[in-house]
């Protein structure tokens, strides 16, 4: 509570202030996407053949498919032979020490507020820190595996851990899925791979940072998180980019597995670059995100704060087959100046006894416009399902846009759903009254936003919540006035 | 402290004020008394820099500065506090964040370090103390759900907080029981220290029972036509505002 005025203070008057670019030379593959793009990945990363046929059944599906066109905005074609698919830092990193980075990137990320050097590290956070294509580090790997906690890079985990990958790798969100996840199974550069083993409650919040530099690149890294039997996580990612004037794709997939009482809690705070006031470059932020409840009891929690990217195109769902399971999704996205938001979730109640809950706040600024699809399914055995929905838009200003797109599909009569919408507008009258009481109109829209979105705040752990609260504030300046 | 010269403002084209002219020393309290409509909300509003309302002739002097030409948040970090008559309500905002923020963008201005968490709750503790404050009113959302005593103790509290140079209240009695009522006059009551002073406007002589004004003013069709001392509001208690309005009346025809 102290804390969120100071930042709200501090953060008036500022621009995206992760623009900068990072200087270094970096291996690239050449642009365009082939079969043998899908094989220079392959071999930069010296993946075992299942990988590369994997990746190449991946291409050839996603060479049969177009691109889908249902959502609540427009964007101009992305030409995918004009995307650089892999890049990484030249220099040779050796993922167990530190000592090997390029002190260039040690930089970047200390820059980015995230220090990967042992004396300066986040107490009780370990980071992944992934730039471009690759991982760079990742921080108290070996208090992990003490706890048997495994805790590396996508790429690591290929090779460590093939077993566990081949296992659950796609089998929360398959290739076939949809046009994007086919594409990130076909080209799928860097993330984080998680295992918690049984009854083991991971002691630190595992996070990973990506970063994408290079230009005229895209950003595909796959994450995948197993919470074996009564076991529990909470893992944040975070994200920024350079401002340029080029749009650039990041099309990632999440998996989350959690077995019989397990719980995995997943939050992002996403800040790409969202593009200039007249929607000039930015990300597009395109992501499959999805977790299974697979035994009993177990528990996903998706919260996300959505400030950044251009547009923004995702819907973390929750597939809750266990009995008993329960899926949640928290979420703030924030739209400003030409941004687009179509973001929501799907709780898919397989299970008896299966509980979901959907927060959902939306905030729309400038000329931007912010839609919330969701989809609440109840199957035909999951009886007593029971489903609340909370669907808030606030508007700032009135050229901005807020929609809401609930979708219901209920094939079982003891179901429960319910659902409750909102719109407001920032009021003079709150904005007047914040003034009388010496609080600038900025500072005072920062102020009502965060009020509005503190159910889903509280969710983040204590050390991105401020930092989501900032980001916040920032991401609304220039919009009244 | 104040001093306020043929002021006049509309809004919408719809002249309200037409020459309001009150000085105010330091350490006075002055009643602004007057029926429905005369405009007493509209000069308050007007002096704490309401955008909806435009000035369209006189001045303001606050402590020696062109308080119209100040922006609303300046006027309030200079030591004008308003007491709202509907105060508003901010979900997820508590009373104590809100609070800080204000005191630290204040701080700011005055070119000071903010305060620290701990010296903040501390003084507030104190306030909260002096004002019989109820402790679970600064931790809910500011406002939200209150009842109308308690929005206007809040903005009692706020005022204690914020230690203004000037106060007005608007109509800050409306809506009160007798209990609250009570309440909400100590609180100002304990604020007096012989250099703050108090504007408050009220439609009934009742509040001034318990806050003694020095002056009375009556508003009415955006003049004030009758200045007096505290016997002036009884005089409208028992009379109402009917011989006013005669006076007025007939001045004009004369
Ligand atoms: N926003 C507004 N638009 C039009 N007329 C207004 C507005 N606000 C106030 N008025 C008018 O101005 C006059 C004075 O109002 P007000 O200052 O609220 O009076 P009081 O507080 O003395 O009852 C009234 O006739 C009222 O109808
Ligand atoms: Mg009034």
């Amino acid at each position: 509570m102290a804390e969120e005025v100071d930042i709200i203070d501090q953060v008036v008057g500022q621009e995206y202030k992760y623009g900068f670019t990072t200087n270094i030379e970096m291996e690239t593959a050449p642009k365009g996407l082939t079969e043998d793009t899908i094989r220079f990945i392959s071999s930069k990363k010296t993946e075992p053949e299942w990988m590369l046929e994997y990746r190449l059944k991946a291409f050839r599906y996603w060479q049969s498919l177009s691109s889908p066109s249902w959502q609540n905005f427009s964007y101009p074609a992305v030409d995918y032979q004009d995307i650089i698919y892999y890049a990484a830092p030249k220099e040779k990193i050796t993922l167990d020490s530190l000592d090997q980075v390029d002190p260039e990137l040690l930089k970047t990320f200390e820059k980015l507020g995230i220090s990967l050097s042992e004396q300066k590290r986040l107490t009780g956070v370990a980071v992944d820190a992934v730039f471009d294509s690759v991982s760079i580090a990742t921080t108290f790997k070996d208090q992990l595996k003490e706890k048997g906690i495994i805790f590396c890079s996508m790429s690591e985990a290929v090779h460590e851990h093939p077993d566990l990958v081949k296992k659950y790798l796609s089998s929360v969100v398959p290739y076939t899925d949809n046009f994007f996840a086919a594409l990130n199974a076909a080209v799928f550069s860097d993330g984080s791979f998680v295992y918690i083993p049984k009854g083991v409650r991971c002691p630190m919040e595992l996070s990973t940072y990506f970063r994408i530099n290079a230009e005229n690149t895209g950003q595909f890294e796959r994450t995948l998180i197993i919470a074996d039997e009564g076991s529990y996580v909470s893992y944040l990612e975070g994200c920024t980019a350079p401002m340029r004037d080029e749009n650039q794709l990041h099309a990632a997939v999440v998996e989350l597995v959690a077995l019989e009482n397990a719980e995995i809690k997943y939050s992002t705070v996403q800040n790409w670059y969202p593009g200039d006031k007249n929607g000039k470059g930015g990300i597009y932020n395109f992501v499959t995100k999805r977790g299974i409840c697979l035994g009993d009891y177990a528990k996903i929690s998706w919260t996300q704060v959505e400030t950044g990217s251009a547009i923004t195109w995702k819907y973390p769902s929750c597939i809750l087959k266990g009995d008993n399971s329960v899926g949640e999704f928290f979420s703030v996205a924030v739209t400003n100046n030409m941004q687009q938001a179509d973001t929501g979730t799907k709780m898919i109640h397989i299970g008896k006894n299966t509980k979901s809950r959907i927060v959902s706040k939306g905030i729309s600024a400038g000329k931007s416009h912010n839609t919330y699809r969701g989809l609440v399914k109840v199957n035909k055995k999951a009886d007593k399902a029971r489903n609340h929905t909370q669907c808030d838009s606030m508007l700032i200003g009135d050229r901005s846009g807020a929609h809401t797109f609930p979708y219901i599909e209920i094939n079982n009569k003891s179901a429960m759903v319910e659902h409750e919408a909102s719109t407001s507008k920032i009021g003079e009258d709150q904005i007047f009254y914040c003034n009388q009481r010496g609080i600038g109109t900025e500072e005072a829209i920062g102020l009502i936003v965060n009020g509005f979105c503190r159910e889903v705040l509280n969710q983040l752990p204590m050390e991105f919540a401020v930092e989501a609260q900032k980001l916040l504030a920032v991401s609304l300046e220039g919009s009244v006035g | 402290m104040l001093e306020i010269k043929e002021l006049k403002a509309e809004i919408e084209g719809k002249k309200i004020l037409n020459g309001i002219n009150l000085v105010v020393k330091p350490g006075e309290v002055h009643a602004v008394m007057g029926p429905n409509g005369a405009g007493k909300s509209t000069l308050s509003a007007v002096l704490a820099g309401r955008a909806d309302y435009a000035v369209t002739g006189g001045e303001v002097s606050f402590n020696g500065k062109d308080l119209l030409d100040m922006t609303p948040e300046d006027r309030a970090r200079e030591g004008v506090f308003l007491a709202f008559q509907y105060p508003v309500e901010i979900p997820g905002v508590s009373t104590t964040n809100f609070l800080k923020t204000a005191i630290n963008e204040k701080r700011k201005y005055l070119g000071l370090e903010p305060m620290e968490a701990t010296a903040f709750l501390k003084f507030m503790r104190e306030k909260m103390e002096l004002m019989e404050m109820d402790k679970a009113l600064t931790s809910r959302s500011l406002n939200e759900g209150f009842s109308g005593g308690e929005k206007k103790r809040n903005e009692v509290f706020q005022m204690a907080m914020l230690e203004p140079k000037l106060t007005i209240m608007d109509e800050t009695d409306s809506g009160l029981d007798i209990d609250a009522l009570r309440l909400v006059s100590a609180g100002v009551n304990k604020l007096k220290d012989g250099e703050r002073s108090f504007v408050v406007i009220t439609h009934y002589q009742r509040l001034l029972d318990y806050i003694v004004p020095d002056f009375v003013h009556v508003l009415y069709k955006g003049r004030i036509v009758k200045s007096g001392d505290a016997s002036l509001a009884k005089e409208l208690e028992a009379k109402g505002y009917d011989w006013i309005k005669a006076e007025v009346e007939q001045d004009a025809n004369a």
